[in-house]
């Protein structure tokens, strides 16, 4: 699915990612931990396509195609969904005319029909259930005076309407409650499927105990410094980052 | 700069989509501006003696009068003795139908993808061509006369409803009321006229196509609708112009009167040639444009599309004299690469529980700038009077500029006056949310800037509202994929 060779990104002449090696099979969860500023979004964001990043060196292959080489939309076409940390509001914009266009755009460019307006409403009806959301939101404005919650419960409604193949969770869990937590994740787990791929950036291990990964790594100046299954998380849960942290710096002294 | 930043610059330098001339042959004067040229222009045009008067009496003002400098945008100063001020298509023969109509004519409006034909057979919308100066064929006309309505070319009026247009010409917009008005009540050629009787309710929406076609031909149309009691219309007007080198001076007056309880509606979609990307050429577009809600619960709404001319300078106003009268303003003004925009509206209440709205959205992309500039008066008399406003501006890009002048005028203090205003930047974070979801970078910006003029196309009819959507996106458009 993605394979992530020896990657260095610049952001403003500064080294952010310095040699990101990751491969992520289809139906394989990955989670990517580490402390604030060890460069997760920015991975997060690289894969996505934002332009504020250099890629100073490294190959990104996605599905056998050089990503790096692809354009936003032409990425997200391809089937890489982002889940925002801080979802934009764009006033004016109905969030049902939005899903509606962002679905016949993606089922377009799948050699699908387009969908009129009974099957969209029925397909969009059945995803708000799977996250729990009141038909009410698609009256309004994309994302505008949303909740924490309800964004990221629409980011979840958009990745269930979109069907990816590699989804990326950009610290979906931040400032959610356990409610709130507990319905994202769940959302996750209906959509995991043996060829779906996720990578879940996330602070802290509390979303983990909801979404079980298959990898844990640990990003740390821009390095995935450890990797391992599930339990690494738990012993990050109980450890704290302190203890890697000096293993890597130690290492580099 | 950043990359995406780049992209949106480059986004926003787009080329002029409707620039062509087309070889009509025309019956022109010289160029200049004198007595003789406004005796001229009235005598072609058969006037009577009394209109050839108004027009004198308000060249004699206009000589006296300066250009006005308090709006906030330069350009070089217009030479009017460089100007042709009357150019009309010469007529074969009277047409009775449209298949008499000049070939090169209705190639014309193909080119415009409003190919009177088809309009004819649109449902429900009857258009008045102007072309250069002179109306070349109405449609709907007869049926409209069953009902009583007027919709004809002013000049047409001038002959069959002399005494309807002497009545009222002048009324809402003096002959002296600013320097281009009394230009305008000098020289203007041509334009339309609606009369709406008492009771009636016009059934189709009424449309006219503006369109500058000669060379160097200033452009001064006359527009005079007036709504009996009782009565409504919806009027829509919409304007492109092909492209050229010179800089055209474009000087139009539009009077509304509303009865009691009658209601106008007027529409405008505005693209006159903007000029090239380093603002070279198009249309300066300094228009007086003021409807009277003369009669009690009357009513007239404003709404502009904006996207043409290398310079605007245009307040559609409304004077609520009657009481209960509404007066409401919706605009969307566009400006890209070198253009520049004054625009807005002066509400003047003064009669009792007047109520006035003010939704204005400027979007700024390019090097141009973007003004709002709006008056809201509250007379001594108008008790209860209410006015809303609310001025937001989108900018593309970070070389442009959007600026809010609202002034406040209140001598009533049972007067309720509310404002808001905005600024916002189009982000790259909402660019890259759309896109990250599959959405082209043109898609996304057209959603983006749609999105912000929501309120305002809502205000449209809805064919008019599609075009507007169309012709926003292709204001915007460069060269992207």
């Amino acid at each position: 699915m993605l394979t992530v060779k020896d990657l260095k990104v610049a952001v403003e002449d500064k080294t952010i990612l310095n040699g990101i090696n990751l491969e992520v099979k289809p139906g394989e969860v990955h989670a990517i931990m580490g402390p604030n500023g060890s460069g997760k979004s920015t991975f997060a964001n690289v894969i996505a396509g934002r332009e504020d990043y250099e890629v100073e060196s490294g190959s990104v292959l996605y599905k056998g195609e050089d990503l790096l080489e692809m354009e936003v939309d032409e990425r997200a076409l391809a089937g890489i969904f982002m889940a925002f940390q801080y979802p934009v509001e764009i006033p004016g914009v109905s969030t049902s005319n939005f899903l509606k266009s962002i679905v016949n755009a993606n089922r377009e460019a799948r050699g699908l029909e387009e969908m009129n307006a009974m099957q969209m409403l029925k397909y969009i009806r059945e995803k708000i259930e799977l996250v729990g959301m009141d038909e009410k939101f698609l009256r309004r404005s994309l994302n505008e005076g949303f909740s924490g919650g309800e964004k990221k419960r629409s980011e979840m409604l958009q990745m269930a309407l979109l069907e990816p193949s590699l989804a990326i969770l950009d610290e979906t869990d931040s400032g959610l409650d356990i409610d709130a937590l507990r319905i994202v994740s769940e959302a996750v787990n209906k959509l995991r499927t043996q060829d779906r791929s996720f990578i879940i950036v996330t602070h802290y291990q509390r979303l983990l105990n909801y979404i079980e990964p298959d990898f844990v790594h640990v990003l740390y100046k821009g390095r995935i410094v450890k990797s391992g299954d599930k339990s690494l998380a738990l012993e990050l849960e109980d450890k704290g980052y302190d203890w890697i942290k000096e293993e890597v710096d130690a290492v580099a002294v | 700069m950043s990359d995406s930043m780049q992209t949106l610059e480059q986004h926003t330098k787009s080329d002029y989509k409707y620039g062509f001339t087309s070889n009509i042959e025309t019956d022109k004067l010289p160029k200049g501006l004198s007595e003789d040229v406004v005796r001229a222009i009235s005598a072609k045009k058969n006037e009577p003696e009394w209109l050839t008067e108004w027009r004198l009496k308000a060249y004699r003002q206009f000589l006296e009068m300066t250009e006005p400098k308090w709006p906030n945008v330069d350009y070089p100063p217009v030479d009017l003795q460089d100007i042709i001020y009357y150019a009309a298509p010469k007529k074969k023969k009277k047409l009775d139908s449209l298949d008499e109509v000049d070939p090169e004519l209705l190639d014309t409006f193909n080119k415009l993808g409003i190919p009177l034909e088809e309009q004819k057979m649109l449902a429900g919308v009857a258009v008045d061509a102007v072309i250069d100066s002179v109306s070349v064929k109405t449609t709907y006309k007869e049926k409209l006369a069953e009902l009583g309505i007027i919709f004809c070319s002013f000049s047409e009026a001038v002959q069959e409803h002399p005494e309807l247009v002497k009545k009222y010409i002048g009324s809402v917009v003096p002959a002296n009321d600013n320097y281009f008005a009394a230009l305008n009540s000098a020289v203007f050629s041509d334009g339309s006229f609606v009369y709406l009787p008492k009771g009636v309710k016009c059934p189709m929406e009424l449309s006219t196509y503006f369109r500058i076609n000669e060379r160097d031909t200033g452009q001064f149309e006359r527009t005079l609708i007036v709504a009996e009691e009782g009565s409504q219309v919806s009027y829509l007007e919409g304007c492109t112009a092909p492209m050229r080198d010179e800089n055209q001076l474009h000087a139009a007056v539009v009077e509304l009167v509303a009865m009691d309880d009658a209601t106008i509606k007027y529409s405008t979609v505005q693209n006159w040639y903007p000029g090239d990307k380093d603002g070279k050429g198009g249309i300066y577009n300094f228009v007086t444009k003021r409807g009277l809600c003369k009669g009690v619960n009357s009513k007239i709404t404003w709404t502009q599309v904006e996207t043409g001319s290398a310079v605007t300078w245009k307040y559609p106003s409304c004077v609520l004299l009657g009481d209960n009268s509404v007066g409401e303003f919706y605009s969307v003004a566009v400006t890209n690469n070198r253009q520049q925009a004054d625009t807005g509206t002066k509400m003047t209440h003064l009669g009792k529980n007047t109520r006035s709205t003010i939704i204005s959205k400027g979007i700024s992309a390019g090097y141009s700038h973007n003004s709002y500039r709006g008056l809201v008066k509250i007379g001594k008399k108008a008790e209860n009077a209410h006015n809303f406003s609310v001025c937001d501006s989108l900018l593309m890009g970070d070389k442009c500029g959007a600026h809010t002048f609202p002034y406040l005028e209140v001598q009533n203090n049972t007067a309720k006056v509310e404002h808001e205003a905005t600024t916002s930047k189009i982000g790259e974070d909402q660019l890259f949310y759309l896109m990250q979801r599959g959405l082209s970078e043109e898609n996304a910006v057209n959603t983006i800037v749609n999105g912000f003029a929501k309120e305002v196309f809502n205000e449209l009819p809805m064919e008019f509202a599609v075009e507007a959507q169309k012709l926003l996106a292709i204001s915007l458009e460069g060269s992207v994929g």
